[in-house]
């Protein structure tokens, strides 16, 4: 299929549109396009691109409820690109299962970084025993890390904390997420819990704990790992 | 009197323009005059009417009254009827004139049949003249009809006459000053034919009025002096008329006539006979009254305010002066303002006492009026119906009981003496007698001590004087004794007593002197319009023991119908409406007035300098005095004009906020403008640049990082705007949440790199530092304007210093910077809107600081700027903040 590789792009704004079009292009991509919400989702439907880029405000709906209908079936990654810049906006995109967010004004290069990391990750089969990055690597199987070869002393939590991070590699977890994952149901209030936990690692895994490199703060949101 | 000098007095001059300006602006009014019912004023003034119709004027009828006569009903046809307003007196409907439909309509012509009309119970005004005068002020004129027995002055004449007294009477002035006088004449056989061919009444009434009232005699008297009014009017209209063209020409008259009267009904008759004289002499005419500082009864006042208002219906220009003395002040007013004739009422005869002051009263007047004329009026046979309640003579106003306690004393002291009699001799007891007779003067008025005199005497005489229990006195120099015992005594009482009432006046001149210092220094120290009003509430309590309602006006200049505080009066729809009126015409209404006096409240306007201010409702127990009434009238004038400075300050307070925040825009507008063009100039010459020609690809990545700077300088500019509207919306609510400061540090000299690049930063952030409960997302925005800003005023190389620690339940950002600082002047305005330092770099808009200033405030915190001891700012935020014990939870989870 010739549209097999394409990304679709469902924004109103004609100027974002062409943007988005020449730089992915120039980027090898195949762009299809959508001005509504409801177009959106057809092109989707018909030719079942390997991402979609999705604004919030449409003219015809709502893009969070738009992202909620692709999530009934498209398990491809969506990125939000959208001028709502709220902490609450962001959050709730991620939890309607959106793999990335990014508000305009954006960085052309930050989105293709994005877009690259999100098409990778999609196509990456999770079951690798070992991750790396860098001067780290994470056994899954074994439940041990190690940096520059050496093994870190990492407790269970710390040690189920950094193996989230990392396999969702590149992708922003809300803070909620991770207190779910980690600690239980129970715990997604319990910010303190993170904070802490994510100081202690980075001091075991960062090359400079003053300037981390893998374990990234998304402002209000929650984090990142690597990227 | 000199007649040239009148000529030119300026005041007179002055008079008449404003007279003229007036009239002007207001409507014309004509007036049809005839001398009785039935000469055909309607319908002369029906017939005008058309006349003017044909010439196009737009004319209607306001009230026609045909009296079922034809040919008068047929001329009503043909104009527009304003339909009357009905009114309920005692369940009986009232037909009256619509006042307002015929100002609302506002025809040029108005036509207003039967100006002396009494309107009924509930109208607006108490007589239909005032109707008209409100017509006129809206400048809509009004033909309308009277007859001369309605004219205030002719009344009592017309009376006379004819033996009917006329209740329905018509200012004079109102007739003085119609633009138009038409008089609707017939000789008295054709009105009598007219009569008895029924064109006036019916048959039968025709019958009867001819035998009363339409008798040839009386017919012929009303006209003569009808006639004679008219030639009067002509002849003043001469005279005003080379007064405003300064025509030199002989004056009818130099005369000027002076009245005085007093609290007496008598006084009413010297009013009217006096300005009939004024009428055939041309003169002018004004009113006197003298107040002593004796206590009026109520009836004395209700008839002093009758006769003032009389002097006012007549035109006569009226005064008060206060003087202990009444010739004095008389004579004194009468050469101050070039009298040449006084005119006094003679009093009808009581007693002997009242005989002898008035002699001395007449004989004092005539010596020293000197080259005046005094004439003295006849007392008035018709009103001794009157003389059983006139009978309290002035001074004796003093009650049974003080008569009781006064016979008791003399009674006591005569016992006292009679025991005593045989060691000190009857001569003595005299002396002791007139000793407390003297006391007792002290304490009483005129007739008990009058009492005291001629009991004293008489006990004395009898029970003293040999032959004792006589009358009969024996030796001459005991009779000589006698008689001088009662003048002194008598003396002694009326001279203290009248010392009393003098000091009597001063107390209470004293009184409201004081009372009106202390308003007026209440309301000095008063802030706000609703002080204003507690103060009059309160202090109106105090002084004149009235409950009120003050109303005032709001901003658009109109009532607000919201009763000011602290008053317990609830006004009625129909009492509000009054009100309205009041403030609209900015005279009195209501209780003991004309306009709607079937009220209970007396409606007094508010009127300051310039503008009216509202309306303040009394509810009277008794109608105010002279004296009371000066002093009321200074107490609202003190405090409208409090009002009014009030009500200014608050305009000047919206107009300084209205022009604060129009500079404000336009300062928002300027720098937004330049900020906004700069980088959209250079992104859109770059581009263009780039778009027109090819280009090395060295220049062409200088002009792609131009667009890219100013694309960033433009997206932080909106990112400003937005958190600034954002503040100024206070909607800003800080979502608190657990921070690891170290992050917040990162995340912003992460962001800021490029910006850093020049500079050495220092973060210094203590190991033991505790997760601090903040947004976020807020203070990560307040640290980044804060760094940003030391970017914007640092010399390139030099360092800049972040601490941020925990201090005692505060969470401390500290930024230092090696720039300029700020004057010591402009500390305080640093984080002012628009604010910019004077070395500061270009790209700035002078919103950081400020946003950094909202943000800290919405966490209850404080940011403050100064300088640092080897130069450059510091920035210190401090904001409380709840903390977290780090190691706990380490612990808990290991």
């Amino acid at each position: 299929m010739t549209n097999e590789g394409s990304i679709l792009i469902v924004d109103d704004e004609v100027q974002i549109r062409r943007l988005l079009e020449i730089t992915l292009s120039a980027n090898g991509y195949k762009i299809s396009e959508a001005s509504t919400g409801k177009d959106g989702l057809l092109l989707a439907a018909s030719l079942n691109p390997v991402l979609i880029i999705l604004d919030l405000g449409l003219p015809d709906s709502d893009g969070l409820e738009i992202l909620k209908k692709l999530r009934e079936w498209y398990q491809k990654p969506v990125i939000i690109l959208s001028v709502r810049n709220s902490e609450d906006d962001i959050v709730k995109a991620l939890d309607y299962g959106a793999n990335d967010y990014l508000t305009k004004p954006f960085r052309t290069g930050e989105l293709l970084a994005r877009i690259r990391v999100a098409i990778r990750q999609s196509q990456v089969i999770q079951d690798k025993p070992t991750l790396e990055f860098g001067s780290l690597s994470i056994d899954l199987a074994n439940h041990t890390a190690r940096k520059n070869n050496e093994l870190i002393k990492l407790t269970s939590t710390e040690f189920s904390l950094l193996a989230l991070l990392a396999k969702n590699e590149g992708r922003v977890l809300t803070h909620q997420y991770i207190l779910k994952e980690v600690w239980g149901m129970g715990y997604v209030e319990q910010t303190q819990y993170l904070r802490v936990f994510i100081a202690q690692l980075r001091k075991k895994v960062e090359d400079d704990p003053a300037k981390p490199k893998l374990l990234n703060t998304e402002s209000g949101i929650g984090y990142r790992f690597g990227s | 009197m000199d007649i040239s000098d009148e000529r030119h007095d300026p005041d007179e001059l002055l008079a008449s323009i404003i007279q003229e300006e007036a009239k002007s602006k207001r409507g014309k009014l004509k007036i049809f005059f005839g001398m009785c019912a039935g000469v055909g004023k309607t319908y002369t003034m029906l017939q005008t009417a058309h006349a003017e119709k044909l010439k196009g004027s737009e004319i209607i009828i306001g009230y026609v009254e045909t009296h079922n006569r034809k040919e008068t009903a047929e001329l009503v046809e043909g104009f527009e009827l304003i339909p009357r307003k009905t009114y309920d007196y005692k369940s009986t409907p009232v037909q009256e004139m619509d006042l307002d439909a015929i100002i609302y309509r506002k025809p040029q012509i108005v036509l207003v049949d039967e100006l002396a009309h009494t309107n009924a119970p509930g109208s607006r005004h108490t007589k239909r003249y005032q109707d008209v005068q409100e017509i006129l002020d809206n400048g809509i004129n009004v033909y309308t009809t009277l007859n001369v027995q309605h004219l205030e002055s002719r009344s009592e004449t017309v009376a006379q006459i004819t033996g009917i007294v006329v209740r329905e009477t018509l200012p004079d002035e109102i007739f003085e000053n119609a633009d138009e006088v038409e008089v609707v004449d017939l000789t008295p056989d054709e009105l009598l034919v007219r009569l008895s061919e029924g064109k006036v009444y019916n048959p039968e009434r025709s019958r009867e009025a001819i035998e009363n009232f339409f008798r040839k005699g009386n017919i012929t008297a009303l006209r003569e002096m009808s006639l004679r009014i008219v030639a009067d009017r002509v002849d003043k209209q001469l005279h005003d008329y080379m007064q405003h063209k300064r025509i030199r020409g002989p004056w009818k008259s130099g005369f000027h006539l002076l009245v005085a009267i007093d609290y007496s009904q008598q006084s009413t008759r010297s009013l009217r006979w006096a300005k009939n004289l004024s009428y055939s002499m041309g003169s002018n005419i004004q009113a006197v009254y003298i107040e002593t500082g004796h206590q009026l009864t109520p009836k004395e006042r209700e008839q002093l305010d009758k006769n003032i208002n009389l002097a006012k219906h007549l035109g006569i220009k009226f005064r008060i002066i206060t003087n202990f003395d009444i010739v004095k002040a008389i004579v004194d007013f009468a050469n101050k303002e070039n009298v040449t004739h006084i005119i006094i009422g003679k009093p009808r005869v009581r007693n002997m006492l009242t005989m002898f002051s008035w002699g001395n009263f007449v004989n004092r007047l005539i010596r020293f009026s000197g080259n005046i004329d005094v004439y003295i009026l006849g007392s008035d046979s018709q009103s001794k119906d009157n003389y059983k309640e006139k009978f309290s003579v002035p001074s004796f106003t003093s009650n049974l009981t003080q008569y009781f306690i006064i016979s008791l004393f003399v009674a006591f002291t005569s016992l006292v003496s009679y025991l005593a009699k045989d060691f000190v001799g009857y001569q003595v007891v005299s002396f002791v007698l007139l000793f407390v007779v003297s006391i007792l003067a002290l304490f009483y008025g005129t007739g008990p001590i009058l009492l005291a005199a001629t009991l004293s005497a008489l006990i004395w005489n009898y029970f003293f004087i040999p032959p004792q229990f006589t009358f009969h006195i024996e030796k001459p120099e005991d009779v000589l004794m006698l008689i001088m015992f009662f003048i002194i005594a008598l003396l002694n009482g009326i001279l203290t007593s009248r010392v009393r009432r003098q000091e009597n006046k001063i107390r209470i001149r004293e009184e409201r002197t004081h009372a009106l210092y202390q308003l007026t220094r209440e309301l000095t120290l008063a802030t706000g319009i609703d002080d204003v009003s507690k103060i009059a509430v309160r202090t109106i309590l105090k002084y004149f023991n009235l409950e009120c309602a003050i109303i005032l006006k709001n901003e658009r200049n109109l009532l607000d119908n919201q009763i000011q505080n602290e008053s317990k009066i609830q006004l009625s729809e129909n009492e509000l409406s009054t009100v309205e009126w009041v403030f609209k015409h900015s005279s009195k209404a209501g209780k003991y007035t004309d306009t709607l006096p079937s009220t209970d409240y007396t409606f007094y306007p508010l009127t300051g300098n310039t503008d009216n201010i509202g309306v303040i409702a009394v509810k009277h127990k008794i109608i105010f005095t002279q004296g009371e009434n000066e002093f009321w009238e200074a107490f609202l004038s003190q405090i409208s004009g409090k009002y009014e400075r009030e009500f200014l300050r608050n305009t000047a307070r919206k107009a300084f906020v209205l022009n604060e925040s129009d500079k404000l825009y336009k300062t928002l507008f300027n720098s937004i403008s330049h900020e906004l063009r700069i980088p959209v100039a250079t992104i859109m010459g770059a581009s263009d640049t780039l778009l027109s020609q090819s280009y090395p690809e060295e220049t062409k990545i200088k002009l792609y990082s131009e667009i890219n700077t100013a694309s960033v300088r433009l997206n932080r500019l909106i990112e400003n705007l937005l958190n600034m509207s954002r503040l100024e919306s206070g909607r800003i609510t800080p979502r608190l949440d657990w921070c690891d400061v170290h992050d917040l540090a990162n995340k912003v000299t992460d962001n800021l790199k490029q910006e850093l690049l020049p500079f050495k930063l220092f973060t210094v952030i203590p190991v033991d530092m505790p997760l601090v409960n903040i947004d976020f997302g807020l203070i990560e925005q307040v640290l980044h304007n804060l760094i940003l800003n030391a970017t914007q005023h640092s010399p390139i190389g030099s360092s800049i210093r972040l601490k941020l620690f925990y201090d005692n339940g505060f969470f401390t950002i500290q930024v230092m910077d090696r720039g300029a600082g700020f004057p010591e002047s402009e500390l305080s305005s640093v984080f002012n809107k628009f604010y910019r330092g004077k070395d500061a770099k270009a790209g700035g808009t002078g919103l950081g600081l400020s946003i950094v200033k909202g943000f800290v405030e919405a966490h209850q915190g404080k940011v403050t700027a100064g300088n640092r001891q080897n130069g450059g700012a510091l920035f210190t935020v401090k904001i409380p903040v709840k903390i977290s014990d780090i190691n706990q939870f380490s612990k808990q989870f290991d």
